[in-house]
């Protein structure tokens, strides 16, 4: 029932450029996960994670080093030695209040993988935590693909697996049920719960950093309900009391 | 002695002003002195509740203004900027953002009351006019700015829009040229849409809001009861059944805001999202011009009318029947004939064919943001055909009917859209096209052949003389 011109509208820009990057909905289920914004510890550790495996190819863009510090509690040199990897144009360390574009070129990108690997900061919006936490943990061995791997949720991904050092390689097999699993076949340096924790922390600091201020937000929206609870009863007196003479 | 000072001084700035300029005379026009019908209800909230939203959109507006950047380079950054390194920037884009959906809640709310109270009747009509002027600057004023943060559905929704006026015989094709400012929704068209968010509409908004308001303390507010307060006036010539706007409804009206901004600020602390309804997640993707994301519908308040355009298999046609939803609200003063103006004392079929209109509208908007499936498809358009029927049913109902002419006009708006099926009848989904058929049907059947059988179902019951408590 769509009218035929939207269709056509659409069939003519999706024959304008390639289409892959918004795979459709998940078809697979996710499993799902609990992230706690404010366990810090789990924070740095996806930080640690994020910053020594993903931010090489993606960037964080809207998102600023420091601020990623003070959020998680790390001091001004903790950031410097342990975030910062690059330089500016003159040859100095990238400052701290930088915001995170150190990521490879659009034009690398797209040359290595085919595709410019996407900016980060808002992915957890976008993709939503269960199904990053279900796509990282989703990667299996796969020949007919041009880096050997390939994904559950996201079929025919150009990323590698950057993670394979941790987890090891899995392969996908039937399950009893007809479905499919996947088993680990060559572990990595992780067991399989631990990894799960590590992803966990992963998209923890994701969560954090596509909106750093949610934890705040909550805090204060909790204040301002006590306060507006107090504001109604004060109104509702004052209206009893003025409506007392209308009969 | 002090207080006779104090008393004198303000007085005499009063004075002062008042030999100047009316001041006195309004606040006594529009709020001392203006009489409201003592028995409002729930209902009667809403009008100025969308007065505090306008507000609230008003003053964040401008803050977001001083930090937004109307470039398509630099937009959806400069949004992501507000939200993390501008103070409090995320609360006053949130406040935005909550406040856009919660402005279209209550003023759905608002008109829904006119509805229900009769509140468009004579000698309300132009109250009425605009009120649904505004409706059609605010929605013009919500697709403009949600283009404005320049993600993917910004950018998408934006182009579905604007390429409905293509369909257009002979100038479709240039007028979208002209509106986008470009040959493809660019930065042309997002600078072009900020002027017209943040100076052209909010200043016809404001105009028509006030227009709106003289209009109403021109004639007075209407009441639950749809009785004319004015009618029974006292020995001094005020209104028995009228009190003070200032202090009654002022105070009775903070009541209504303090429950209104728990709502809107638990939704802002807590669910800034909601869901998606408000914000979608592909919105924090940039506008990408070459890749189209899969599902593109429309904010949830446009919805209604999205799905009556998709009901419609002619694109043109579709555009006009969307048009005519909205273009009908205007007839409604002339539609409705009934002398009774209050649901309260309405026939059961007048009030059923109400209920029916808001399950339609409600429908109509949930099936606009789900992918047109067979049965969606289907039920889009037996909706969209009961979204007019009221329309139809509202002046059917402007008084009691002969029985011949309810059996007749029965039968030819059925035949009507029964034929429209046998045109496209497909033995295939042939199950599904007869239960759906039976929605319209069974919905006129009881709103105007069962009162020719009992007679009371369609009778209105006489209004009393003066409000009920």
């Amino acid at each position: 029932m769509k009218p035929p011109l939207i269709a056509i509208l659409a069939l003519a820009l999706l024959a304008l450029g390639p289409v892959s990057l918004q795979a459709a909905g998940p078809s697979v289920p996710l499993d799902r996960v609990k992230v706690d914004l404010t366990n810090q510890a789990s924070l740095q550790r996806g930080a640690q994670l994020y910053f020594n495996y993903c931010m090489g190819c993606h960037s964080t863009q809207y998102m600023r080093y420091n601020r990623v510090g003070r959020d998680l509690g790390l001091t001004e040199n903790q950031v410097i030695h342990s975030m910062i990897f690059t330089t500016d144009e003159d040859g100095e360390l990238v400052n701290p209040g930088s915001l995170i574009t150190n990521a490879m070129t659009p034009a690398y990108g797209e040359e290595a993988f085919g595709i410019e690997p996407p900016d980060l900061t808002l992915v957890a919006r976008v993709r939503g935590e269960d199904w990053l936490y279900t796509f990282l943990r989703g990667f299996y061995l796969d020949e007919s693909r041009p880096l050997g791997v390939n994904n559950t949720v996201f079929e025919n991904v150009g990323m590698p697996h950057p993670l394979w050092e941790l987890q090891g390689w899995q392969e996908k097999r039937a399950d009893a049920n007809g479905g499919v699993r996947l088993q680990v076949v060559e572990p990595g340096s992780m067991s399989g719960p631990e990894y799960d924790r590590a992803i966990r922390d992963l998209v923890t600091f994701l969560s954090y950093v596509a909106e750093p201020m949610q934890v705040d937000r909550q805090r204060i929206g909790i204040y301002v309900m006590l306060f507006l609870l107090i504001f109604l009863v004060v109104a509702y007196l004052l209206k009893k009391e003025y409506w007392k003479d209308v009969h | 002695m002090a207080g006779n000072t104090a008393d004198k001084i303000q007085g005499g700035v009063l004075g002062w002003v008042d030999a100047r300029f009316p001041l006195s005379q309004l606040w006594n026009e529009h709020l001392a002195q203006y009489y409201a019908p003592k028995n409002f209800n729930f209902w009667y909230y809403f009008g100025s509740l969308a007065l505090l939203v306008l507000v609230i959109q008003i003053v964040t507006g401008i803050f977001l203004t001083m930090f937004f950047k109307p470039d398509a380079e630099l937009a959806f950054a400069s949004v992501e900027y507000i939200m993390r390194d501008v103070e409090w920037g995320w609360l006053i884009r949130y406040m935005h953002s909550t406040g856009a959906s919660f402005f279209f809640v209550v003023v759905y709310l608002h008109m829904f009351r006119a509805l229900l109270y009769g509140s468009y009747k004579k000698p309300r009509e132009l109250i009425w006019i605009f009120g649904v002027l505004i409706y059609i600057v605010l929605m013009a004023e919500a697709f403009a700015g949600y283009l404005l943060p320049w993600g993917q559905m910004s950018y998408w929704g934006a182009q579905v829009i604007v390429n409905l006026f293509a369909t257009i015989p002979y100038i479709g094709p240039e007028l979208v040229t002209w509106i986008r400012g470009d040959f493809l929704l660019s930065d042309a068209t997002l600078t072009r849409f900020f002027a017209l968010h943040v100076i052209a509409l909010p200043l016809v908004l404001l105009l028509l809001i006030v227009a709106h308001i003289i209009a109403l303390h021109e004639v007075g507010s209407n009441n639950p009861d749809g009785v004319e307060i004015k009618a029974n006036k006292d020995e001094n010539g005020i209104p028995r059944d009228g009190i003070r706007f200032h202090p009654y409804y002022t105070v009775k009206d903070l009541v209504g805001v303090g429950v209104f901004l728990i709502a809107f600020f638990a939704v802002v602390f807590f669910a800034p999202e909601m869901g998606g309804l408000f914000l979608k997640p592909a919105n924090m993707i940039p506008a990408d011009p070459l890749v189209t994301p899969d599902l593109i519908p429309p904010v949830w308040y446009f919805t209604s009318f999205y799905s009556i355009l998709r009901a419609v298999p002619d694109p043109f046609l579709g555009v006009v029947a969307m048009g005519a939803a909205v273009v009908v609200l205007f007839f409604v003063p002339w539609l409705d004939g009934n002398p009774v103006k209050s649901i309260r004392y309405r026939s059961f079929a007048h009030k059923l064919n109400l209920a029916v209109l808001v399950v339609t509208f409600v429908t109509l908007g949930y099936l606009g943001l789900q992918q047109v499936t067979t049965l969606y498809g289907e039920l889009t358009l037996r909706f969209g055909v009961m979204y007019f029927l009221f329309f139809w049913l509202l002046w059917f109902h402007s008084r009691e009917r002969s029985a011949v002419f309810s059996l007749v006009s029965f039968a030819l708006l059925v035949g009507i859209y029964t034929f429209y099926d046998f045109t496209r009848f497909d033995p295939a989904n042939a199950q599904l096209l007869m239960s759906a058929w039976l929605l319209p049907t069974a919905y006129l059947f009881v709103t105007m052949v069962v009162p020719v059988f009992a007679r009371n179902l369609g009778r209105d019951r006489p209004v009393p003389e003066r409000v009920t408590a």
